[in-house]
């Protein structure tokens, strides 16, 4: 029996669509989400004040995205029609965070396996309970597998690598500025410089403020907060929980403190696994 | 089901407008507040209407307050009725009129204002939250003649400009901009002339509180379809501040407090606090 000509099975077309989707989506920064006391944190080092990364969807569920831009804003701003319909028709507290990554796998997975480019992105999907316990957290890949994760996520760029050093620092309970902290040190490279706040795109989705818990962290908050978190190394400056617990509606004047790059900060050893090129099944 | 199944297959593919009605009303329009067949006879008496609504401009802000009564004819349908919606941090609506025509337009300005917030990461303009309403109350048009009426009052707190905003509207839309203050629903004749008496410009958020609570006050002695304070039943104006700070609902006791004092006073002088002549 011969092949006709130009025969691709439908494993190795699976593969060619995955080793595609994997290479773009490693090309960017890694983008970090993890669980603080009060909720949870995101972090995207991301120089465009633009292009957001890392985005509100409802009043308790949030979203971030690495990989193409124009592929996860179309499914950022399909999240936010979902949740404003469904809200709209039933009630606020009827949209959940599994109803909306259900669909978004469900059109990622048409995506890969119907068209020929399949999408070049990764999503997080979490939702903010009224505890911690409460709190979820689903990754969904390229070809709509969704996964159910705890504590923290690290997606896009070196991805591996990054959620290596995070393991490292991450313990439940952490403050804001903790936190913060331990997702920096997680997206820098041993003895490397931080990312400047001026291209870190930071949100929380905090659960002790009312209405809508999405805050973007930006100005003179975010440079008091880094400011408290890459304070010396052993202890962690006092107060920080208060920091955290600020039902802050928006970026207070004042008081920014000079942000320290830490030059060594002491980072427990990376593993040194692949970088992940895409290339490795 | 069918309606729901035609929006989920076109949510990604169609980015379309930043407008969360417009989105609704060709992908679900069944859920758009306008389902207008014209109706046999107009049934203004037999559905419940909200009354009166008060804002009054202060120095750092602006501040919203309503009676708690609905009545449908001469029957009072319902004593603590809220009339007064938060629309986003800076905002907020009183409704008169037909109440549920009156909260199904709340309910969906209110996502209206945050669907654009989060797709397009800013907030609209004052002026543009103004006129989005408008268009809104124009669409409710064929449902007010025949008695459906619903007239809100909008109010907000302008961040760029420093100060508070109100504008009210008719059956046909507006908006029409109001200075220090305005009122609607079916005690708003007295609310008004009242308010005219004890407006003070510059004024704190606390002498405007009590002014407007005292013009409900007025407005309820006068007209029956408006609640004045419930003494026995404990129910109290809904009173709403939105300052740079953002919205705040006053909790009961403090409505409370501004209550007892205006009627501290009326026990002894019914009609209340007197303007100097000259």
């Amino acid at each position: 029996m011969s092949m006709p000509f130009g025969y691709v099975s439908p494993e190795q077309e699976m593969r060619d669509k995955a080793d595609f989707a994997r290479k773009g989506i490693a090309r960017g920064r890694s983008v970090v989400v993890l669980q603080y006391e009060n909720g949870i944190l995101f972090v995207a080092p991301n120089a465009s004040r633009a292009l957001h990364k890392i985005s509100e969807i409802y009043d308790r569920i949030g979203f971030a995205a690495v990989g193409k831009y124009n592929e996860f804003e179309a499914l950022r701003l399909g999240g936010i029609r979902y949740a404003d319909v469904n809200g709209y028709t039933y009630d606020r507290s009827d949209v959940t965070a599994r109803g909306l990554a259900n669909l978004y796998a469900q059109s990622l997975g048409m995506v890969f396996t119907e068209s020929r480019k399949p999408y070049e992105v990764e999503l997080v999907v979490t939702e903010v309970g009224d505890a911690p316990e409460d709190d979820q957290i689903y990754r969904l890949t390229f070809d709509g597998s969704v996964t159910d994760e705890h504590g923290y996520v690290v997606m896009g760029g070196v991805a591996e690598t990054v959620s290596g050093r995070l393991k490292d620092r991450y313990r439940p309970g952490m403050t804001l500025a903790e936190a913060l902290d331990a997702a920096l040190a997680a997206l820098t490279e041993p003895g490397g410089e931080r990312t400047p706040v001026s291209q870190l795109e930071v949100a929380v989705l905090d659960r002790t403020r009312e209405h809508r818990k999405f805050q973007r962290l930006v100005g003179p908050r975010l440079e008091r907060l880094l400011a408290a978190s890459s304070g010396p190394e052993p202890t962690p400056p006092a107060g920080e929980g208060a920091e955290g617990a600020q039902p802050d509606t928006g970026p207070t004047p004042g008081g920014g403190g000079p942000l320290q790059a830490s030059a060594d900060d002491g980072a427990a050893t990376a593993p040194d696994g692949d970088i992940d090129t895409g290339s490795g099944g | 089901m069918a309606a729901q199944r035609d929006w989920m297959n076109n949510l990604f593919l169609d980015t379309g407008s930043t407008s969360f009605t417009e989105f609704v009303g060709t992908h679900a329009p069944g859920l758009l507040p306008r389902r207008f067949e014209t109706l046999a006879a107009p049934v203004g008496d037999q559905i419940p209407h909200a009354t009166t609504i008060i804002a009054a401009v202060f120095a750092d802000g602006v501040v919203m307050a309503a009676d708690r009564r609905a009545t449908a004819g001469n029957y009072i349908s319902q004593k603590d009725m809220e009339k007064v919606f938060r629309t986003d941090e800076y905002s907020c609506m009183g409704i008169a009129g037909s109440a549920s025509t009156g909260i199904e337009l709340a309910r969906l300005y209110c996502v209206e204002l945050e669907h654009y917030e989060k797709r397009e990461g800013r907030t609209l303009s004052v002026q543009g939250k103004a006129n989005r309403l408008s268009t809104m109350i124009r669409g409710n048009l064929p449902l007010a003649m025949q008695g459906m009426v619903v007239v809100p009052l909008f109010v907000a707190y302008d961040t760029d400009r420093g100060g508070g905003r109100i504008f009210s509207y008719d059956v046909g839309g507006g908006p029409y901009e109001q200075t220090n203050f305005a009122s609607i629903g079916s005690g708003s004749l007295f609310a008004r002339g009242s308010m005219k008496k004890l407006y003070r410009e510059g004024a704190s958020a606390e002498e405007t509180v009590l002014a407007c609570v005292n013009a409900l006050y007025d407005a309820a002695d006068d007209d029956s379809a408006t609640g004045g304070p419930d003494v026995s039943r404990r129910i109290w104006p809904s009173v709403a501040v939105i300052t740079d700070e953002g919205f705040r609902r006053l909790p009961e006791e403090e409505v409370e407090g501004h209550v007892r004092r205006v009627l501290d006073v009326r026990m002894a002088d019914p009609d209340g606090p007197t303007a100097p002549l000259r």
